[in-house]
C-alpha cells in the first residue's frame, strides 16, 4: 500500500519534471501526454486508495517515508497520513486536476508556453497531494508553500503582461502574510508540544489544554487559542479570508484552467482542509472558533456583494469563490467540519465547472472576458450554456443539486451554533444566499441571454468549443448535479470522518443537524418549504427583472440611485487602495528613510566619513604605491602593536 | 589510510603554492593559467571531499589533526584540525572557488593570471582560517585573506573601487586588531595560543566581557552586523563577480565561525550576559536591513543587504540559546541544538544561495554592463533558462521549503519561539520582507515585456554559465529536500559546543 501512496504523489512529479526540462524534445503532444498519464495514474491510485479505506476497511495509515532532518529532541519527517479525509481530498484533487489537464489541451492550443503550462499544473498536483497527505506540519508547510509557488508561477504565466506580474507578486506577498502567522503557529506547536507529528500532537493536547501564557504583561492567553489563531491566520491567506482576500480576484490574470484548478477547486481550500485536520485542537478554543466564525461570515456576505458589480466574467466567479470559502469557514467556526468539507468537495466540482465553462465562452470569443461584450450566447454555445447553467444552479443551492445539500447543511449548522458571533454569522450566510443567486444569474443572463453585444467580426465566428473542452465540462456537470444527493448521508451522518475529526459535546451544531436529517430525499422535498430556497429564487428573479426584463433601463437606474454604495463596491471596500497607499507605500517610505537616514547619514555620514580626512589621506598615499601590500602589512603591525601596548599598559600595570 | 595524509595542510598550502605558481604564467598565457587554476581548484575540492569520506560523525574531537611547533618561545604551534563545524565550511570554500574560477573564464581578460592567483591564495587562507587550531594561526589567515580580497576589488573593481577597498580594509582591519589584543591577553593567562586550551581557560566576568566585546568587534564587522555593516554593500557593488561570490559565500561565514569557535566557548558567561544585545542586533539585521534592501535600485546592493539580513539568522541562532535555557515555560529545555545547528545550516545555505545570486547578477552584468534594476526588464523573454534559474534562486533566498534557504531559517525561528514569542515574531517577519524585496526585483528584472534594445539582444546562458548555476541549483534543492546528512555531520560537535557555551567559567 505504501508504494501506492508514493505512486500517487510521484507520478505527477515525474511527469512535471519531464515536461518542464525536456519540453522542447518531447514536443507539445508529448508534454500533454506525459502529464495526463501521470495524473491519470495518480487518480486511479487515489480511487483505489479511497475504496480500500472507505469500503475495504483499511485502517488509517500513518507512516514515515524518510527522515528529513533530526536535530535536538526532534525528528522532522516526510510521511503520509491516509484516512477517509485524506482519501477524499486525494480523489477530489486528482479528479479535478485530470479534467483541467484535458481541458488545457484546448484552452492553451495556440500558446507558446504550452509545455511549461503542463509542467506547472502537474507540479501543482504533486504539491497539493503532498499537502493533503502530510502526517506532520513540516510537510504540510512544504505543500502549503509549494502550491503557493506554483500559484505564483501560474498567475504570472503570461509574464509579459504588467497586470499579471503585478498580480502574482501581490498573491505571493499576501499569502506570505498568512504564512507568517502559520509558521509562528507551527513554532508554537513545537514549543509547547515538542512535536510536529499530528497524532503525537493530538495525544499531547490534554496537557496543553489548561496551559496559559503571558506574552504581554497582564494579559493571559490560553496556549491552544494562541496556536489556533496563528494557524488560522495561515488559512486566511491561503483560503483568501478578509482582509487577506485581496490577492484572489487579481489572480484571475492567470489562464482560466488554473483559475479553476488552483484558485477555486483545490489550493484555496487548503486552509479549510487544514482547520478540519486540526479539529481536535480548534475544538479546545471557543475564542478561536468564534474568531473563525466571524471572519468567515464577513467574507461570505461582503465578498458576495462585490460579485454583484463586476463586469469581468472571471472576476464574478472569483468573488463567488471568496464568498463560498467564507461559507466553509463559517461552518468550521460552528464546529461543523463535516459540512465544511462536504461543501469543499461539491464546490470543487461546480466551481471548476463554472470556471471551465466561462473559459469555454472566453475561447469562443477569442479571449474576451468582459460581459458587456457578450450576450445571447445560449444558442450558439449550447453545451457550454447547459453545463454553465448546471454549475450556476449548484452554486445558488437549487434543490437537488450538489450545492443545495452542502450549503443547506452549513446554514442549519450555523443556526444551531451557540458561540459568540454565531447569530451574526447566521444572518450573514442567510443574506448571502440572495446575493449569490443574484450575481450568479446576473452573469448567466448577461452572457447567454438578451441581445448580442459582440462586434460583428467576433459574432460571425462564434462556434461551440472543441471536444477537449466540452467533454471535461460534461464530466464535471455530473457530480455537480448528483454528488450531493448521493453522498450527504454517508459523508455527514455515516461516520465517514470519525477517525479524522473530533467535535466536543458542547459544540452541538452537528448533533442538531443530525437530529433534523431524515434522508437526502426528504431533505430535497423539505427544501422547497424553506426560506433559504425561496430567498435564492428571489435573487434569481431579481436578476431576471433587471437583466432580462429591462436591461437598458433598470441597471443604469440602480447605478444612479445607489451611486454611493456602488462606488464602495466598485472600490472593493477600499482594501486595495489602503494596501497600496498605506501598507506598500508606507513600507517603501520606511525602507528609504532607514536607508538614507540610518545608513547613509548616521552611520556612513557621521561615523565612517567622520574619519574622512584620514581616509582621503590614505587614499592619496596608497594610490601612489601600486604594488604596496607589504606596506599595508607593516602598517597593520604598527597599529596592532599600538593597540597591544595600550591594552597591556591599562590592564596589567 | 586517508587520515595519515596531511589533508588539511594540502588544502591550505596547495592552493597558495599554486597561486604563486600561476603568477609565472604571465599575461600572455592566460589560457594555460586558467586551465592550471581550474585543475588545482578541482584537485583541492576533491581532496576536501576526502574530509567527508574520512570524517567520523560520532565524535566532537578534532580530526585530521596536524601539530608542528612553529614559534616555540611564544608557545605558537602550527596546529590544524577540523570538527563538524569547520569541515562543511572547508568543503564549501573549496567548492565555491572552483565555481569562481569557472565563472571568470572568459570574463576576466586583463591580468587573468593575477586574478586567479589572488583567488587561489585566498582559498588557502580561508581553508586555513577554518582549520586553524591555534589562535595565532587563525589570526594569521584571518588577516592574510584581506590582502588578496583587497587586491581583487582594487584592481578588477568598479569605478568607486578605491573608496570601497579602503572602507573594506579599514573596517575589517580595525575590527581584527581588537581580536589580536584579546588573544594576546589570553595568552598571558593561559601560556598558550592553542584554541582548546583557551576554551578551558577560566576567566572572570570582567575579563570575559572585555574579551567578548573585542571578539565581537572583529566578528561583527566580518558578518557584518548592524551598525558596522555599511562596508559590505559598497564592497559588493565595486567587486568583480568572483570577489562578491567569495565575499558573500565564505568571508561572511568567517565571522559566524568566529563566534562559534571563540566567543561562545571562551567567554560563555559574557555571551549569556550580553545575549540581549546580540539578539537585538540580529533582529535589527533581519527587519531593518530587510526594509533597506527593499528600496535598493542596484541589484548587487540589494543582494548585499539581503545577505546581511540572512546572516542575522546566524547570529540569532547562536545567541538565542541563552534565552532558550532561561525560559521557564520550556519544560524539556530543548531547542539549543536546534538553534545552533540552524545557524550552521543557514551559513552553508547562504553560501550557496548568495553565490548563485551574485553569479546570476554577474551573468547579466557581463552582457549589458549594468547592475541597475531599471536597466533590465523582461529578461526571461530572451533568456528563458536563465530566468527559470533566477526564479529558483530567488525562491531559495525567500526561504521556500524545498530549498536550502528554508532549512536554517525554519530551525532558527522554531528555536526562537522556545525562547520568546516576540523574538520569533520579529524573526518571522523575514517571510514577508524577504519575499517583498526578492520577488519585486525578480518582477522588475526578469518578467515583463522586453524593456529595451539591450535586453532584446541578450543571449541565454552558455554551457559554462549553465553548468555553474545548474550545480548550485542542484545543491540548493538537495539540501532543501534532504538536509539530514549535513546536520548529521555537525551533531557531535554542536552538542559539545552547546555544553561549553552553557557551562559557566566563573
Amino acid at each position: 500500500m505504501e508504494m501506492i501512496y508514493l505512486a500517487v504523489v510521484l507520478a505527477p512529479l515525474i511527469a512535471s519534471i519531464i515536461a518542464g526540462l525536456f519540453g522542447r524534445q518531447i514536443g507539445r503532444a508529448g508534454a500533454h501526454w506525459v502529464t495526463i498519464i501521470g495524473v491519470a495514474i495518480s487518480l486511479a491510485a487515489s480511487v483505489y486508495v479511497f475504496s480500500m479505506h472507505v469500503f475495504g476497511g483499511l485502517p488509517t495509515f500513518d507512516g514515515t517515508v524518510y527522515t528529513w532532518m533530526a536535530s535536538d529532541l526532534f525528528e522532522f519527517n516526510i510521511g503520509f497520513l491516509v484516512d477517509n479525509l485524506t482519501a477524499m481530498m486525494m480523489v477530489v484533487v486528482t479528479a479535478v486536476s485530470l479534467m483541467v489537464h484535458i481541458y488545457t489541451i484546448g484552452y492553451m492550443k495556440d500558446d507558446p508556453g504550452y509545455q511549461r503550462f503542463f509542467s506547472y499544473i502537474s507540479l501543482f498536483t504533486f504539491s497539493m497531494l503532498m499537502l493533503v497527505m502530510a502526517n506532520n506540519l513540516l510537510q504540510l508547510f512544504f505543500g502549503w508553500e509549494a502550491v503557493g509557488l506554483v500559484s505564483y508561477l501560474l498567475i504570472g504565466f503570461w509574464y509579459k503582461r504588467e497586470s499579471a506580474i503585478f498580480a502574482n507578486l501581490k498573491a505571493f506577498i499576501v499569502n506570505r502574510v498568512g504564512d507568517f502567522g502559520f509558521l509562528l503557529g507551527i513554532a508554537a506547536i513545537l514549543a509547547y508540544a515538542d512535536t510536529l507529528h499530528y497524532a503525537t500532537l493530538f495525544e499531547r493536547l490534554p496537557e496543553l489544554a489548561d496551559m496559559t501564557v503571558e506574552y504581554w504583561p497582564g494579559v493571559e492567553w490560553s496556549v491552544v487559542t494562541v496556536i489556533a489563531i496563528l494557524l488560522f491566520i495561515g488559512a486566511m491567506g491561503k483560503s483568501a479570508q478578509v482582509p487577506l482576500h485581496v490577492w484572489l480576484p487579481d489572480s484571475m490574470e492567470g489562464p482560466t484552467p488554473i483559475s479553476a484548478l488552483i484558485h477555486a477547486a483545490t489550493m484555496v481550500t487548503a486552509g479549510i482542509f487544514m482547520v478540519a485536520r486540526f479539529s481536535p485542537l480548534f475544538e479546545l478554543s471557543d475564542a478561536a472558533l468564534s474568531f473563525i466564525l466571524v471572519i468567515g461570515a464577513i467574507t461570505a456576505l461582503f465578498m458576495g456583494l462585490l460579485g454583484m458589480v463586476q463586469n469581468d466574467i472571471k472576476r464574478v466567479i472569483a468573488y463567488s469563490t471568496l464568498s463560498q470559502l467564507g461559507y466553509m469557514t463559517v461552518a468550521l467556526g460552528a464546529s461543523a467540519y463535516g459540512p465544511a468539507l462536504f461543501h469543499l468537495m461539491t464546490h470543487a466540482f461546480f466551481k471548476a465547472l463554472l470556471f471551465l465553462a466561462a473559459g469555454s465562452v472566453i475561447i469562443a470569443l477569442h479571449h474576451e472576458q468582459d460581459m458587456r461584450k457578450m450576450g445571447g450566447l445560449a444558442r450558439k454555445l449550447p453545451i457550454t450554456f447547459i453545463t454553465f447553467l448546471i454549475g450556476a444552479l449548484a452554486l445558488i443551492g437549487f434543490p437537488g443539486t450538489a450545492g443545495f445539500f452542502s450549503k443547506e447543511s452549513i446554514i442549519y449548522a450555523v443556526q444551531a451554533s451557540t458561540l459568540p458571533g454565531a447569530e451574526f454569522a447566521y444572518w450573514a450566510v442567510f443574506a448571502g444566499v440572495f446575493v449569490s443567486a443574484f450575481y450568479t444569474f446576473r452573469m448567466l443572463f448577461l452572457v447567454f441571454f438578451g441581445e448580442s453585444r459582440m462586434d460583428k467580426e467576433t459574432a460571425a465566428h462564434v462556434q461551440e468549443t472543441p471536444k477537449v473542452v466540452t467533454v471535461p465540462l460534461m464530466l464535471l456537470a455530473v457530480p455537480s448535479l448528483i454528488i450531493g444527493f448521493v453522498v450527504i448521508e454517508p459523508l455527514l451522518f455515516g461516520g465517514f470522518f470519525d477517525d479524522s475529526i473530533r467535535v466536543l459535546a458542547n459544540h452541538g451544531a452537528m448533533a442538531a443537524l443530525e437530529a433534523q436529517f431524515t434522508g437526502a430525499w426528504a431533505m430535497f422535498l423539505h427544501g422547497w418549504a424553506t426560506p433559504v430556497v425561496w430567498l435564492a429564487l428571489a435573487g434569481v428573479a431579481g436578476a431576471a427583472i433587471m437583466y432580462l426584463g429591462a436591461p437598458k433601463v433598470l441597471p443604469p437606474l440602480f447605478a444612479r440611485v445607489f451611486a454611493w454604495p456602488k462606488r464602495v463596491l466598485d472600490d472593493g471596500f477600499g482594501f486595495d487602495g489602503f494596501n497600496n497607499a498605506v501598507i506598500a507605500g508606507g513600507t517603501r517610505l520606511l525602507g528609504r528613510g532607514l536607508w538614507q537616514i540610518g545608513d547613509v547619514r548616521a552611520i556612513d555620514g557621521v561615523v565612517v566619513n567622520g574619519a574622512a580626512v584620514v581616509v582621503s589621506y590614505l587614499a592619496r598615499t596608497w594610490r601612489k604605491i601600486q604594488t604596496g601590500y607589504l606596506y599595508h602589512y607593516a602598517f597593520v603591525m604598527i597599529l596592532g602593536l599600538i593597540g597591544l601596548m595600550t591594552w597591556i599598559v591599562f590592564l596589567n600595570p | 589510510m586517508l587520515t595519515s595524509w596531511p589533508i588539511l595542510s594540502l588544502l591550505v598550502w596547495l592552493p597558495i603554492a599554486a597561486g604563486l605558481a600561476v603568477m609565472l604564467f604571465g599575461n600572455q598565457r592566460a589560457h594555460s593559467a586558467r586551465w592550471f587554476a581550474l585543475t588545482v581548484t578541482v584537485v583541492v575540492f576533491l581532496i576536501s571531499l576526502g574530509l567527508i569520506v574520512g570524517f567520523n560523525t560520532q565524535t566532537a574531537a578534532m580530526q585530521f589533526v596536524e601539530h608542528v611547533p612553529w614559534i616555540p618561545s611564544f608557545g605558537i604551534n602550527y596546529a590544524l584540525g577540523v570538527d563538524g563545524i569547520s569541515m562543511p565550511l572547508i568543503v564549501l570554500t573549496s567548492f565555491t572557488t572552483v565555481l569562481v574560477v569557472v565563472a571568470a573564464w572568459t570574463v576576466i581578460k586583463d591580468k587573468a593570471h593575477q586574478y586567479l592567483a589572488a583567488f587561489l591564495i585566498m582559498e588557502g587562507m580561508m581553508n586555513g582560517t577554518f582549520a586553524a587550531m591555534d589562535a595565532i594561526v587563525f589570526y594569521f589567515f584571518f588577516e592574510g585573506m584581506l590582502i588578496p580580497m583587497f587586491i581583487i576589488i582594487g584592481l578588477w573593481g568598479g569605478p568607486r573601487r578605491v573608496y570601497a577597498t579602503i572602507k573594506f580594509f579599514l573596517y575589517t582591519f580595525l575590527g581584527s586588531v581588537f581580536m589580536l589584543v584579546a588573544l594576546i591577553y589570553m595568552y598571558f593567562q593561559a601560556g598558550s595560543f592553542a584554541i582548546p586550551v583557551l576554551h578551558d581557560l577560566p576567566l572572570t566576568m570582567t575579563e570575559q566581557i572585555l574579551i567578548f566585546l573585542a571578539f565581537l568587534i572583529a566578528f561583527a564587522v566580518k558578518i557584518p552586523m548592524w551598525p558596522v555593516h555599511t562596508w559590505l554593500p559598497d564592497a559588493h557593488v565595486e567587486a568583480p563577480t568572483g570577489g562578491s561570490v567569495i565575499l558573500a559565500a565564505i568571508m561572511l561565514k568567517i565571522g559566524g565561525y568566529g563566534f562559534l569557535r571563540f566567543s561562545l566557548p571562551m567567554t560563555p558567561d559574557a555571551a549569556a550576559e550580553l545575549d540581549w544585545l546580540m539578539i537585538a542586533l540580529s533582529l535589527i539585521a533581519i527587519v531593518y536591513i530587510g526594509l533597506i534592501a527593499m528600496v535598493q535600485s542596484d541589484m548587487k546592493k540589494l543582494v548585499a543587504y539581503s545577505s546581511i539580513a540572512h546572516m542575522g539568522f546566524v547570529t540569532l541562532g547562536l545567541f538565542v540559546i541563552y534565552m532558550i535555557v532561561e525560559n521557564p515555560a520550556n519544560l524539556t529545555a530543548s531547542g539549543v541544538t536546534l538553534a545552533l545547528e540552524g545557524a550552521m545550516v543557514q551559513m552553508v545555505s547562504h553560501g550557496l544561495i548568495s553565490a548563485a545570486m551574485f553569479l546570476s547578477i554577474g551573468v547579466l552584468y557581463d552582457r549589458l554592463h549594468s547592475r541597475e534594476i531599471s536597466a533590465y526588464g523582461g529578461v526571461v523573454n530572451t533568456m528563458p533558462w536563465f530566468g527559470a534559474l533566477v526564479v529558483l534562486f530567488a525562491m531559495a533566498n525567500v526561504g521556500l521549503p524545498g530549498t536550502s534557504g528554508f532549512v536554517g531559517e525554519f530551525m532558527v525561528i522554531l528555536a526562537a519561539f522556545k525562547a520568546n514569542f516576540w523574538i520569533a515574531l520579529a524573526a518571522a517577519l523575514t517571510l514577508i520582507i524577504g519575499a517583498a524585496y526578492t520577488l519585486w526585483m525578480v518582477k522588475r528584472v526578469i518578467f515583463g515585456e522586453v524593456k529595451n534594445e539591450g535586453v532584446r539582444t541578450l543571449e541565454d546562458l552558455n554551457f559554462r554559465e549553465a553548468w555553474v548555476l545548474g550545480v548550485l541549483a542542484f545543491l540548493i534543492v538537495l539540501i532543501g529536500v534532504w538536509p539530514n546528512p549535513l546536520v548529521e555531520v555537525m551533531h557531535a560537535s554542536i552538542e559539545n559546543l552547546a555544553q561549553q557555551a552553557l557551562t559557566t567559567k566563573l
